[in-house]
């Protein structure tokens, strides 16, 4: 082997100096450019609205309705890494919903309707998967076509009447999914850390999750190294599936209402959390950590806007404003350090 | 001769395009083949079948270490140590050095947790011990994307020796690479064989070829038209035979392959 030494002896190497904040930079560009955002939009609230964000109040109300599209953004940033999407999360929430407010309209059985549930938007996200691996069509039309599908199904199911889920609030179901930790902490809030855990666990220390990489940065390699592509996607779109039910169960809950109209409007929020979180669009890149983070960014813009004294209209400017210009940074950025 | 691996009458077709027609084909132990023949003359078919990745048409018959092979699978190739590396697909570019290495054979401690302490420290040693890279700025958590054609090559065959694979599939590794460059990856082709490993080595170039390769076969439109071992052909008579099959078709008197 000595040859290859000696082969590769010249080898540029030191083209990019000894180890310092620059490989750190590099290594966790990501991480760190995304918790800048997030200080740059809190110091800028602190300061425009210094009561309001002095008090817990407001990060109680942070902690209590970013949890319903963070859930979900979480295993969604598993799909995007992967080079997949899903347009039709939010109607699985519907449908999960759906399926358990029959479950428990029938059996008068909360736990059994929680179970129903998470195996119907484990099976919806399961078909998705099906659907892109089986036919190779591109998963932003399959989801697009299912997002449809699902909604026309509680549509057609419900006749757009709601069920009331008052029945569950002696439950300890309720307790567990949204009720209140020391009187104080959203349980919610607990369970978006509990799924941040698993799903960065899943991703960086099972070789599943390696080949979530590896199918969004080069899919050809991957097959030829021996990965079952058609595997990884279709867990990571049953994931994502199963955890919008469970989103879907967390949002009833916390309103004690089943709406069939759920889930609509948390498309968006959704999508800019992994975008806005570091992950590429085309796949390969990308961290939970990021999604995390981004996804507090965006729950805290809405509140944080009134309390600084604009009107509500402006939300959705900054929101465009922060995306796009932290994403450019972003992408400017890791071209610079990479 | 003892043979490492031996297809037989090997077809595939593509719906109505034939790819390859009745290939017979042979590598020995621990000798390198050249693979040599214009574009659409089978070449990529042939090694696809090899790895696993494309089955061929019912008829054939394909035999690893004289045991004859059913269904040859990408996994199953794999375990039998058949190893490919393709210039452009054979590393994933945005991934770090470790995960390239040890791309779908990643090592896991209990439960099936990945050791990813473990996959840097071995990617640490292959890179001074093989790669030969001595700089600090490069670690195992440098992604390749940056990585010359030859440093590319270097990673995909070192990883391919290091997980012991019997034979490495080379599928063009000298294509758009300067002089320098395929000169590297030319001595880690070289370095195939010193390892008392097999290799098949397919290429345009004859000229880059021919140096290396032991035994040289030629496709042409999907049938074996030729087949030479060094000591019966010098370069230039090489080349003229080809410019011969690719006018013809065949060579002037069949060749038993």
């Amino acid at each position: 082997m000595s040859s290859m030494t000696k082969a590769e002896a010249n080898a540029p190497g030191t083209r990019l100096g000894v180890r310092g904040p620059a490989h750190y930079l590099r290594r966790y560009g990501q991480q760190i450019g995304i918790i800048t955002v997030a200080l740059v939009i809190w110091a800028f609230f602190r300061i425009g609205a210094p009561r309001t964000f002095s008090r817990y109040e407001i990060y109680g109300a942070f902690m209590s309705t970013t949890p319903f599209f963070a859930l979900m953004a979480l295993p969604l940033t598993l799909l995007v890494i992967a080079a997949e999407i899903d347009l039709s999360f939010p109607s699985i929430m519907a449908f999960g919903m759906m399926v358990f407010s029959i479950v428990l309209v029938r059996a008068e059985n909360a736990y059994l309707a929680f179970i129903a549930c998470l195996v119907a938007g484990l099976l919806a996200g399961l078909l998705n998967g099906l659907i892109v691996v089986r036919f190779g069509i591109p998963s932003l039309v399959v989801t697009l076509g299912t997002q449809f599908f699902w909604r026309g199904v509680v549509n057609v199911v419900t006749a757009g009447n709601g069920t009331g889920l008052t029945s569950t609030k002696t439950t300890f179901l309720y307790g567990a999914l949204v009720g209140r930790l020391g009187d104080r902490i959203p349980a919610q809030m607990i369970w978006t850390i509990v799924v941040a855990i698993l799903v960065w666990f899943f991703l960086n220390r099972t070789r599943l999750g390696a080949h979530v990489y590896l199918c969004g940065d080069n899919v050809e390699s991957a097959k030829l190294m021996g990965v079952n592509v058609a595997r990884v996607k279709m867990l990571v779109f049953a994931i994502v599936g199963m955890v919008a039910a469970f989103a879907g169960v967390v949002v009833s809950m916390e309103v004690l209402y089943y709406w069939p109209t759920l889930g609509e409007g948390y498309l968006l929020n959704t999508l800019a959390s992994v975008f806005l979180g570091g992950t590429s669009v085309f796949g390969g890149t990308g961290t939970i950590f990021g999604t995390f983070v981004a996804a507090f960014i965006i729950g805290s813009i809405n509140a944080g806007i009134v309390a600084v004294g604009l009107s509500g209209f402006w939300t959705q400017l900054i929101y465009g404003l922060i995306i796009v210009i932290a994403v450019t940074l972003q992408t400017a950025l890791s071209r610079r350090f990479s | 001769m003892d043979d490492l691996l031996r297809l037989i009458d090997i077809s595939k077709s593509f719906g109505e395009v034939q790819s390859l027609r009745q290939v017979s084909f042979r590598v020995g132990r621990n000798e390198i083949v050249g693979l040599v023949g214009d574009n659409g003359a089978g070449k990529s078919t042939l090694i696809k079948i090899i790895t696993g990745y494309h089955q061929p048409d019912p008829g054939g018959e394909i035999y690893f270490g004289g045991k004859k092979i059913d269904r040859m699978t990408v996994a199953r190739a794999r375990e039998l140590g058949i190893e490919p590396v393709y210039q452009e697909r054979a590393l994933a570019d945005q991934q770090s050095l470790w995960r390239n290495i040890f791309m779908g054979r990643e090592l896991t401690q209990a439960f099936g947790v990945l050791d990813v302490r473990r996959m840097q420290q071995e990617t640490e040693k292959l890179m001074t011990q093989l790669m030969g890279f001595t700089s600090t700025a490069v670690t195992p958590d440098s992604t390749v994307k940056h990585m010359s054609g030859g440093e590319r090559q270097g990673v995909a065959i070192t990883r391919a020796l290091y997980f012991r694979a019997e034979l490495l599939v080379l599928d063009e590794p000298t294509m758009g690479l300067s002089l320098s460059e395929t000169k590297k990856a030319l001595d880690f082709v070289a370095e195939i064989k010193r390892a008392g490993k097999a290799g098949i080595f397919i290429d345009h170039n004859i000229f880059h070829v021919y140096p290396v390769a032991d035994r040289i076969v030629v496709l042409d439109r999907g049938r074996v038209a030729g087949e030479f071992s060094k000591e019966q052909i010098t370069l230039e008579g090489l080349v003229a035979k080809l410019h011969h099959v690719a006018e013809t078709g065949h060579l002037d008197e069949p060749q038993a392959a």
